[in-house]
């Protein structure tokens, strides 16, 4: 059995309704769980930016990015590993303002990408971003706090080599 | 204009007025040259409806009796005629009533656009009644589709839908239309579309690939070619044999490339795949080089993947980048129009010799001829076989016939069987295997291709999902030759109890009204045949008549189709008996 990697997709697409039924479709028809998604505008006007990031073997993935570029509306779409790719991600964490001044919790705000967003007599909110790694250890850190609510962004990533999806665009027309 | 989503030349433009999206609909299709459509109507198409009332002199309508009749009709015009096949269906089970016919329309690449109405715009996931998500439900099985909710829309969509429809691979496209978009009015005026922005419809030939794949293929002591349905419509069946005559390279179609050479030509080696000839399927594993044409080596084209071609070099000429190393790694992959590829490729290639070659292809034959082919076509046993049939029908028609198949053992027999002559003369359910597609699918097939005689092969399994539409050939009067060859089971479900699961026959035997007295219920001229002395006037008679025509043969109840690669087995494993 080929093994599993860490797959950072990303997929150009026009901006029209039903595109993100579309990609998932390909995902479910072959059993892949996607594990965080992302949708924005890109560097390119009135064109979107899905970024998908699933575990699976590397032959998968790359019939997978030709499905998904098979789609009317893709202009483009392309797969990464870890190393190819420089990415993001962002959490937030409520805590109750009992332990605002807890000297341990100041420790674990030592990270350097964790601050204090929001401040109210009764609860106090933490944002930190990172890698996926920094994010997972900065939840176990305040987990014993009490998180009255914790949430994380999907990945967002820029890669290393290009994507040419503007020469795409400049070929097609 | 040029708008976001498309880049549209202008072709033909009529003089802005204001007029209904219904009518915007209609005056669109006659644009794109089109003046026949299959369809039901229902409440939030009716303003369509209305419009093909007025258009009646310009524009024709097919009311099938259910609106998968509808769509099967659609492909089977589409399928003969290599035209995009139109259909209109009504909001909530008009819609999802189509989504078998959009599923096969799919995976055999069949141009189709079919409109549904859709409720008002402002009741959009209110529930409403009829009100369903046909985008949603009809999005992994379309090439494209799009919801219309402004009668602006309209033009620019279905200029869209078509171009989509039968450019590069073609497919299935939904445009949904809510009622308020069908009542709206818009400036119309209408420009063909000939570009969409995110799509590239042909890749972009690589002549150094072409070049490569050119070598390989002159070098090769023992090449193979492997043809499919890309071959039919990409409309290169003439550059495809005159490079098969060039370089006197063995041929075998799949299933659904069947008819665009014809079969009795001497580089024809038949058919590969679970029920194919024994021949190609064996050398497959024997060849060095295999030449894939327009085919997606489907699992029952393969058989095992672990052991196909695995002493091969593969070449694939292909259109669609998804379905290179898809499921067979290539060594060389031409992407791009395979009329373009097989036309490039002359240049390059030597003319060929593989005679010691050819005679392997003909001993294997031999043996097929002996232990499976002569029980069928001149059989000694009491009980009729399919494989007959089929042979009095190619005696009758010299081939010249449209062919038009159901799903199951009857398929089967209909391609191996059928001496085809003339291209586009499959037209079958070859991907999605959809029983009950024969019957609808041979009445478009005969308004596509009115002077043809068509004749559609239908087991009593299929044939009774898909009867009613004997209704749409007595309002029609479409002259279809219906064959059903009864055996009183679904067969080929019956076959794999029979090999697989210790003949417990569960749920495949199949008791059937009288079919005579149904198809003259319907008006249509009906006969059924039970004794080998009768058959060869009966299907006679049939071809000789001008109208619809039923024919029913009582077949051997326990006969198999032979060869076959059971599942998970290697092609060159495949099984005479």
């Amino acid at each position: 059995m080929e093994e599993n990697k860490n797959f950072t997709v990303s997929v150009y697409t026009e901006n029209n309704i039903g595109i993100l039924n579309r990609l998932s479709a390909i995902f479910l028809k072959r059993h892949i769980n996607i594990e965080s998604m992302t949708v924005s505008k890109s560097e390119i006007e009135h064109v979107h930016r899905f970024t998908f990031v699933v575990i699976v073997p590397e032959t998968l993935i790359r019939k997978v990015v030709l499905q998904l570029e098979k789609q009317i509306e893709v202009i483009g779409a392309y797969y990464h590993t870890e190393d190819e790719i420089i990415y993001h991600e962002t959490a937030l964490f409520k805590i109750s303002s009992e332990h605002l001044y807890d000297d341990k919790i100041q420790d674990k705000m030592k990270f350097r990408r964790a601050h204090i967003i929001s401040i109210t007599e009764r609860w106090f909110v933490i944002e930190a971003s990172g890698l996926k790694e920094d994010i997972d250890n900065m939840y176990e850190k305040l987990k014993p706090f009490g998180l009255l609510q914790f949430v994380r962004s999907g990945r967002i990533a820029i890669t290393k080599p290009k994507m040419a999806i503007s020469e795409i665009l400049a070929e097609i027309n | 204009m040029e708008t976001l989503n498309t880049k549209v030349n202008e072709v033909k433009t009529s003089k802005t007025v204001k007029i209904t999206g219904a009518e915007a609909v209609i005056k669109c299709l006659l644009a794109e040259g089109v003046d026949l459509a299959y369809g039901y109507p229902g409440g939030a198409i009716m303003p369509v409806y209305d419009e093909i009332y007025k258009y009646q002199d310009q524009f024709h309508h097919v009311l099938t009796r259910h609106e998968q009749g509808a769509i099967h009709a659609a492909q089977g015009f589409a399928r003969v005629t290599g035209k995009v096949g139109m259909v209109f269906a009504t909001s909530g089970p008009g819609a999802t009533n189509l989504v078998t016919g959009i599923a096969d329309a799919q995976i055999d690449s069949t141009p189709l656009v079919c409109i549904t109405g859709q409720v008002g715009s402002h009741l959009l996931g209110s529930d409403a009644f009829q009100e369903t998500d046909i985008i949603g439900i009809s999005t992994p099985v379309t090439k494209w589709n799009y919801q219309v909710t402004k009668a602006s829309e309209i033009p620019e969509i279905i200029a869209k839908a078509f171009y989509i429809a039968k450019s590069g691979r073609p497919g299935p496209v939904l445009i949904d239309i809510t009622k308020d978009a069908q009542f709206g009015e818009l400036d119309y005026s209408y420009k063909k579309c000939e570009k969409v922005r995110s799509y590239k419809a042909v890749p972009k030939l690589n002549i150094e690939k072409v070049k490569e794949a050119a070598e390989l293929i002159n070098s090769a002591k023992k090449p193979f070619i492997v043809w499919g349905q890309g071959v039919i419509l990409g409309g290169a069946e003439q550059e495809f044999k005159k490079f098969i005559e060039k370089t006197n390279i063995p041929s075998a179609c799949t299933g659904l490339g069947l008819s665009a050479l014809e079969t009795a030509h001497p580089l024809h080696v038949g058919m590969v795949g679970m029920h194919g000839n024994y021949a190609p399927n064996v050398l497959t594993n024997s060849c060095d080089v295999l030449i894939a044409i327009g085919m997606r080596f489907d699992d029952r084209v393969t058989g095992n993947l672990a052991t196909y071609a695995k002493q091969a070099k593969v070449i694939h000429f292909e259109i669609d980048p998804a379905e290179v190393d898809k499921n067979v790694k290539t060594d060389i992959a031409v992407i791009a129009d395979v009329k373009e590829t097989l036309t490039k490729i002359m240049q390059f290639v030597d003319k060929g010799e593989h005679k010691e070659w050819m005679t392997a292809f003909d001993k294997l034959y031999q043996i097929e001829v002996n232990e499976v082919i002569n029980d069928q076509l001149n059989p000694t046993k009491q009980g009729l076989t399919m494989g007959e049939v089929l042979g009095g029908i190619n005696k009758e028609t010299n081939g010249d016939a449209i062919i038009v198949s159901d799903v199951g053992q009857h398929q089967m027999f209909a391609w191996r069987y059928a001496n085809f002559v003339k291209t586009r003369s499959n037209v079958t359910s070859g991907g999605l295997g959809t029983m009950g597609f024969a019957l609808p699918a041979a009445i478009g097939a005969k308004m596509g291709a009115p002077d043809r005689e068509v004749v559609a092969i239908i087991g009593d399994g299929g044939y009774q999902m898909t009867c009613n539409e004997l209704g749409t050939i007595l309002q029609t009067k479409a002259a279809v030759k219906i064959v059903v060859l009864n055996n009183s089971y679904l067969g080929m479900v019956r076959q794999w109890q029979e090999l697989f699961f210790d003949k417990r026959y569960a749920s495949t035997e199949m008791v059937s009204p009288n079919f005579v007295k149904l198809a003259e219920a319907y008006d249509i001229e009906a006969v059924k045949v039970s004794k080998r002395e009768d058959l060869a006037g009966a299907i006679k008679t049939m071809m000789a008549s001008k109208e619809a025509y039923f024919l029913e043969v009582v077949i051997e109840q326990e006969d198999n189709i032979f060869p076959m690669i059971p599942t998970g087995a290697s092609v060159s494993d495949i099984r005479l008996s």
